[in-house]
């Protein structure tokens, strides 16, 4: 005879397998949507990164005539002066419009100012809120404060002053992120989307244990069965790991080849997703399964009905990210304290898997067994509720 | 044979079962009747043990329903008030599933279900999905399902709503062989004409109390020149508070 566990977990695969809301969330919302997205939105954001580094520039200038000798120093810094429109007005206005993300004002009073040493203005008309244009801006920027550098040593020169005297500092900049590294800020937010797959690939299951049997009124002659309700739930709550652990299988698989079409190798990246790395990845991801069914179950049975459970859930999808985006923010790093935290520890352990460092597999087995034992904890909470006279509505 | 002694139950402020008992003997139909919200529902809940009495106990098969419930839920089958089905399977699944969490194997499950199909005349939607099924099919289904594994006791909580006349009939023909087969019925029901013509005892339950009970045919002597109905309705209107 099979065991009531195994004839209710087998049931529910089936039944939740015929069910297109919970196929469609389990085995196609989150592994196709999330890695398409990721994927996508990286790509556009390294493609505007990487063009606005490399390529020449091309500044609408008014007055260019003024300054023969700024629009020749620009151009060997790669900026092309080109002709812009007839007033500062009408400059304005393109960049309001976006037209251009900026102008370069020459006013007739700059030569004479300049020749007679004192300050030579220029205008920059730019839109600050316009983020795209930031990074131009800053670069069109940095090369005029290079031209006033240069004026003014060439000045002090004239009056034979050392250049030096007018720069008591030089500051260099080292970088020593690794290209992997670096890699590592952008891929952060994966671990995110593979938890919130995983528990989108369980959220119906979990609703359809509780609200959804009392729902449809096949709650009460289940509880009539020769079966505990401690058995009854169990074998649920297996139904809903296996889907939720088939949507982390099928997400990290899509990652992996999602992430081919990123163009991380122009920026010197690299982002091992390997299949051993998937596999790393589904070891290290799936003890959270439990908890996340546990505790989706848990709050889905406080509600009356699928769709107050359905409202309450999406605010549980939410609540893995709550260590995720701390850690972000205080830009922790790996160590054994932080392991007893479920989530937390996975995104830690996904983070230095993604960065091809060594997986500590002592840390692993910690972050695993207490995410093991809190969704324990949070089954064993499951279960009693589903005791309750109150859980038939 | 269902043994109920002193039931009590509450729901906070509510008392829904004030001191109920009566016997249910095997090979009889036992009626409970009782105009709406008068108990019957909660007193079959507590005897399919999805409730636990406040008071008082209850026996069936000689299994105490407190102390024992799995016990007594091998020695039951039950349709409750309203019964659901499981849309995404077919009408077998559904009763196959029941059917193996009381620990049946697959052969004589397959050989049982095929039984029944022909017993409720389920031929036409025995293979197909239970999503759509009017009232009457899902009762059907559910009330096989609830005959799965040859239950010696049966409670059931109104099972003629919503079926129709044709449907009513082979329900009540059902009932009485299984009854002649020796099984132990409770049937519950607010029409009296029904329960009269089927059952061999009645129990008559207004707000949580017995107001009246015997056979039919004592009842009817009791009421001596008026008609069973307005018995009913004097007893119901005496226990009401």
């Amino acid at each position: 005879m099979r065991s009531p566990i195994s004839i209710v977990l087998g049931k529910e695969i089936v039944d939740n397998f015929r069910d297109k809301r919970t196929l469609f969330s389990a085995l196609v919302f989150g592994p196709l949507f999330g890695p398409l997205l990721f994927a996508t939105l990286i790509s556009v954001m390294l493609n505007q990164a990487i063009e606005r580094m490399d390529e020449s520039l091309e500044l609408p200038v008014i007055g260019a005539e003024h300054a023969p000798n700024l629009i020749q120093f620009l151009a060997q810094q790669d900026i092309d002066a080109k002709p812009g429109p007839g007033s500062t007005e009408e400059a304005r206005a393109w960049v309001t419009e976006g037209r251009e993300d900026m102008v370069l004002v020459i006013p007739p009073g700059y030569a004479t100012a300049v020749n007679e040493g004192n300050p030579g203005r220029l205008v920059l008309v730019v839109d600050q809120s316009n983020n795209r244009a930031g990074r131009t801006v800053s670069r069109v920027r940095g090369v005029l404060r290079g031209y006033s550098d240069k004026l003014a040593s060439l000045r002090a020169a004239a009056r034979g002053i050392h250049p030096f005297v007018f720069r008591p500092l030089t500051l260099d900049t080292e970088d020593v992120s690794t290209p992997t590294g670096r890699s590592v800020l952008i891929l952060g937010m994966m671990t995110y989307f593979l938890l919130f797959s995983m528990l989108m690939g369980g959220m119906y299951l979990a609703i359809d244990t509780t609200a959804g049997e009392r729902e449809r009124n096949s709650l009460e002659p289940l509880l009539t069965l020769p079966v505990s309700r401690g058995q009854l739930l169990v074998g649920k709550l297996g139904a809903t790991v296996f889907y939720m652990l088939v949507s982390l299988a099928l997400t990290l698989t899509a990652f992996a080849i999602a992430i081919q079409f990123v163009p991380l190798e122009r920026l010197g990246m690299t982002a091992s997703l390997t299949p051993a790395v998937v596999v790393q990845g589904l070891l290290i991801l799936a003890p959270f399964a439990l908890l996340g069914a546990a505790l989706m179950t848990v709050v889905a049975s406080f509600t009356n009905s699928y769709k107050e459970a359905q409202s309450y859930l999406t605010v549980v999808l939410l609540v893995p990210t709550l260590p995720i985006i701390f850690a972000s923010l205080l830009q922790v790093k790996t160590s054994l304290a932080l392991m007893w935290i479920p989530s937390l520890s996975q995104h830690l352990l996904m983070t230095n898997l993604i960065k091809a460092e060594p997986v500590q597999w002592s840390y692993w087995a910690v972050a695993s067994v207490s995410t093991l034992v809190l969704g324990g904890l949070t089954a064993w909470l499951a279960v009693w509720l589903y005791r309750r006279e109150r859980i038939l509505g | 044979m269902i043994k109920v002694a002193e039931l009590v139950k509450r729901f906070g402020a509510v008392t829904a079962l004030d001191g109920i008992s009566f016997e249910a003997r095997d090979a009889r139909i036992t009626g409970l009747l009782g105009p709406n919200g008068a108990g019957k529902s909660t007193c079959l809940r507590v005897l399919y043990t999805v409730l636990k009495p406040d008071q008082g106990s209850a026996h069936i098969g000689g299994h105490d329903i407190v102390e024992a419930p799995l016990a007594v839920r091998r020695e039951i089958g039950v349709l409750p008030h309203s019964a659901g089905l499981y849309p995404h399977l077919t009408s077998r699944e559904n009763i196959a599933y029941y059917g193996q969490l009381h620990g049946l194997e697959l052969g004589p499950l397959q050989q049982r279900i095929n039984e029944l199909t022909k017993l409720l005349d389920l031929q036409d939607i025995i293979d197909r999905r239970s999503k759509g099924f009017s009232q009457g099919q899902r009762t059907k289904v559910a009330l096989a399902r609830a005959l799965v594994h040859s239950p010696r006791h049966l409670l059931l909580d109104e099972p003629s709503n919503g079926l129709d006349v044709m449907a009513t009939r082979s329900l009540r023909r059902l009932l009485g062989r299984l009854r002649d087969e020796g099984h132990c019925i409770i049937f519950s029901s607010h029409v009296m004409g029904e329960v009269a013509s089927l059952c061999d005892d009645l129990v008559i339950i207004a707000a949580g109390r017995i107001a009246l009970e015997g056979t039919p045919a004592d009842l009817i002597a009791q009421a001596s020149g008026s008609d069973l109905e307005a018995l009913f309705i004097d007893a119901v209107t005496a226990a009401t508070p």
